[in-house]
């Protein structure tokens, strides 16, 4: 069982000064992280029509969204028709109870699953370990968090922050079959995961799976993967389980042309992802019921620059190139979605009430890698720089600001300030005291120079009067 | 053509030498610069920190200042980019703000932009015999979208020897209120940045923004490293009598 990060205590800037120091993480995370952007580069660099791609993309999404309660109907009666059953969750707790009264029903106590975000989202796994049912995750990264009893750090590569070494450390220990002489030879450990995973998918009734997309059209979802698994997990039990958040639609078959092509690059930094699994509604010898969850996503889509976020197709782009993820690591945001897309996602889903969720909006330098890279477009600096003016604020940080607004307000104040630093330049300390030492500690103080700009100009004529 | 150089209040405060460069260089290239005395400051720190209203107040006061004028030069990118990219979602669509923002803020110019698409120079006979590399900044980088007119200028500078920064484009971690509120993870993106740094072998680090070369150059003097940073505008003010 895999932790949880609801309540986790702290702060962004506390979780990420530990890991920081953490000289194992940040060589992993520098590794993974820098390989699969350069890969993200090379595909998405080899498509010239990138640029009208990411805007479909982004078209599709905002048309999705402003028509969202129309198409969730027509996808309903798509599935219906096509013989599954749908279900609504309002929140996570309505959620685990429609799931787990379903695998209830069928009178299994074990499960399969597939990577799902969305099920992670509402701590599926947790809900149903509480009434004597086991949920076992079957996507290779997701095995090794679930074996490791570890929190995922990372929406694509869940364990991005262990490295071979590691992992084979966390099978020998944890693996019930575990082969003897496990070697960290990639291969190998694939190998042993494959074992232990057969036994499963043969002997599991009951599978519980997201989707990256869901038609309304035709009330077809979709699943992208790579090793398998999650074909194994979606073909093979008597009764499949989707739990899927609203904002996964996309109106028509057509539309997937265009997400096809965008996630792959995006993600994996592939041109083409080796699994796509479509099902629509129940086949032969199979039940199959969608779980439709809403979990505050409405709430986001009532907010008009927040909004945007809904159109994540989580391929983790941004967490690649982010340059706080890659030393703060997936930890520190505490919650399934770290990194740019969890700081803008988290606060909105979870709201600001925790010393933690209000910390997210500020653990980012702005610099706009992630929007850059993103194929759905979010600017994920504007909703950041928005949330922060929704943040609390510290005491002392208002009343600084204030005196800084203050002062700035006008010029003849801007220079009094300027010449009454001016006056002490020599007595500025090289270590700032309270907060400003954060400054400090690391970087020595500009200089105060003898005389503003201002001053200089006023003085001189602009240069023009003493030849300077 | 009326042309106003706004400094930026980190300029005006701690680096008046880059806002002397910038004069001397648009003197040289034969424009008259004025510089209005009411100007302050863009209104960034507080409106990225969420300190919207002081933000608006600011932004405010910059278009009253600034209207009326040709162009508007500021050597910084992030500011530059503050009045540009930002400005416009900051105003009800329709109001009075909106419409003061739609004719200020497409005449701010980074400084580059300034030199090679208005004066329409990409050499503007500096000499500046030495080892420099460039930092692109991430505001000029992605939010102007500069490109490589400041490198262009750069290597028209006689006796100049541009390196490449490896990780260029990469955040150096300044992030303005960023750098106190996540120290360690600022840090951590500093030291990266300065390893790249030291590994060109440079004497000078060059950027298009004070800010970032303050937080750059305070992790580089702390290290005792010897590199000096050197705002772009001083580099290409500089020539033979100045050396
Ligand atoms: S925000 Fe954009 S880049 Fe980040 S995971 Fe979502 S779609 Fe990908």
């Amino acid at each position: 069982m895999s932790g949880t990060f609801l309540g986790m205590p702290g702060n962004f800037p506390d979780n990420s000064r530990k890991a920081v120091a953490d000289s194992q993480l940040r060589f992993n995370l520098r590794k993974a992280t820098h390989t699969i952007r350069g890969k993200r580069a090379g595909v998405v660099g080899e498509l010239p029509d990138w640029p009208e791609l990411r805007a479909a993309g982004k078209a599709i999404k905002e048309h999705t969204l402003r028509n969202l309660d129309r198409y969730l109907l027509q996808l309903e009666t798509a599935v219906t028709e096509a013989g599954g059953t749908v279900h609504w969750a309002r929140d996570a707790d309505e959620a685990n109870r429609i799931v787990t009264g379903l695998v209830k029903a069928t009178g299994e106590t074990e499960v399969v699953k597939v990577k799902s975000m969305a099920t992670q989202e509402i701590e599926l796994n947790q809900a149903l370990a509480a009434h004597g049912i086991t949920a076992y995750e079957t996507d290779l990264a997701e095995l090794i968090v679930q074996l490791g009893d570890d929190f995922p750090s990372h929406i694509l590569v869940p364990a991005i922050h262990r490295n071979r070494s590691e992992i084979r450390e966390i099978f020998l220990e944890k693996m019930p079959d575990v082969p003897p002489g496990l070697t960290d030879d990639p291969p190998a450990l694939a190998e042993a995961a494959r074992l232990h995973l057969r036994e499963r998918f043969l002997r599991s009734k009951v599978a519980i799976s997201g989707a990256n997309f869901m038609v309304a059209e035709t009330g077809t979802l979709v699943v992208l993967e790579s090793e398998g698994n999650g074909r194994m997990c979606l073909t093979l039990p008597r009764t499949l389980i989707s739990v899927v958040g609203i904002e996964k639609l996309l109106p028509s078959w057509r539309d997937l042309e265009v997400f096809l092509q965008l996630l792959p690059r995006s993600s994996t930094g592939e041109r083409m992802n080796p699994y796509t699994s479509m099902w629509t509604g129940a086949v032969e010898g199979q039940d199959f019921h969608l779980v439709l969850l809403d979990n505050g996503r409405t709430d986001v889509l009532a907010d008009e620059v927040g909004r945007q976020a809904l159109r994540c197709i989580r391929c983790s782009a941004c967490l690649n190139v982010c340059p706080v993820y890659e030393r703060a690591g997936g930890h520190a945001y505490g919650s399934v979605y770290p990194g740019p897309i969890g700081a803008i996602l988290t606060p909105q889903l979870r709201g600001m009430s925790s010393e933690l969720d209000a910390s997210l909006p500020f653990a980012s330098s702005l610099c706009g890698a992630c929007y850059e890279v993103c194929p759905v477009a979010i600017d994920i600096p504007e909703v950041l720089v928005d949330l922060r003016a929704k943040a609390p604020h510290a005491a002392v940080e208002k009343a600084g600001m204030k005196v800084a607004g203050w002062i700035l307000d006008d010029h003849e104040r801007l220079a009094k300030a300027q010449r009454a630093a001016t006056r002490v330049r020599k007595l500025v300390p090289r270590r700032l005291p309270g907060p400003l030492s954060a400054w400090t500690d690391t970087r020595d103080l500009p200089e105060i120079p003898e005389e503003s700009f201002r001053d200089w100009w006023e003085r001189t004529g602009g240069g023009e009067r003493d030849g300077e | 053509m009326r042309v106003a150089l706004f400094i930026t209040c980190v300029n005006d405060t701690l680096f008046p030498g880059t806002g002397k460069a910038v004069v001397s260089l648009l003197r040289r290239l034969g424009c008259d610069v004025d510089f209005p005395a009411a100007q302050t400051c863009c209104g960034q720190m507080h409106v990225n920190t969420g300190y919207r209203d002081e933000g608006v107040r600011l932004a405010r006061h910059f278009t009253e200042v600034f209207a009326g004028y040709d162009a508007v030069v500021a050597p910084s990118g992030s500011c530059a980019a503050m009045v540009r990219e930002q400005y416009p979602k900051l105003a009800k669509p329709g109001s009075r703000g909106a419409a003061a923002i739609a004719e200020v803020a497409p005449k701010v110019y980074e400084l580059s932009e300034f030199l090679i698409d208005v004066l329409k120079v990409d050499d503007v006979g500096a000499y500046f015999p030495h080892r420099v590399t460039y930092h692109p900044t991430c505001h000029s980088l992605r939010g102007l979208h500069l490109g490589d007119r400041p490198t262009r200028l750069l290597r028209n500078v006689r006796g100049l020897e541009l390196v490449p920064l490896p990780g260029a484009e990469e955040c150096c971690g300044f992030g303005g209120t960023f750098a106190v509120k996540n120290p360690a993870v600022s840090a951590a993106m500093g030291a990266d940045k300065t390893r790249n740094i030291m590994d060109t072998g440079a004497e000078v680090l060059c950027a298009a923004d004070n800010s970032c070369l303050m937080h750059l150059g305070g992790t580089l003097d702390r290290q005792r490293t010897g590199v000096r940073t050197m705002h772009l505008a001083e580099i290409l003010a500089a020539t033979e009598e100045t050396q």
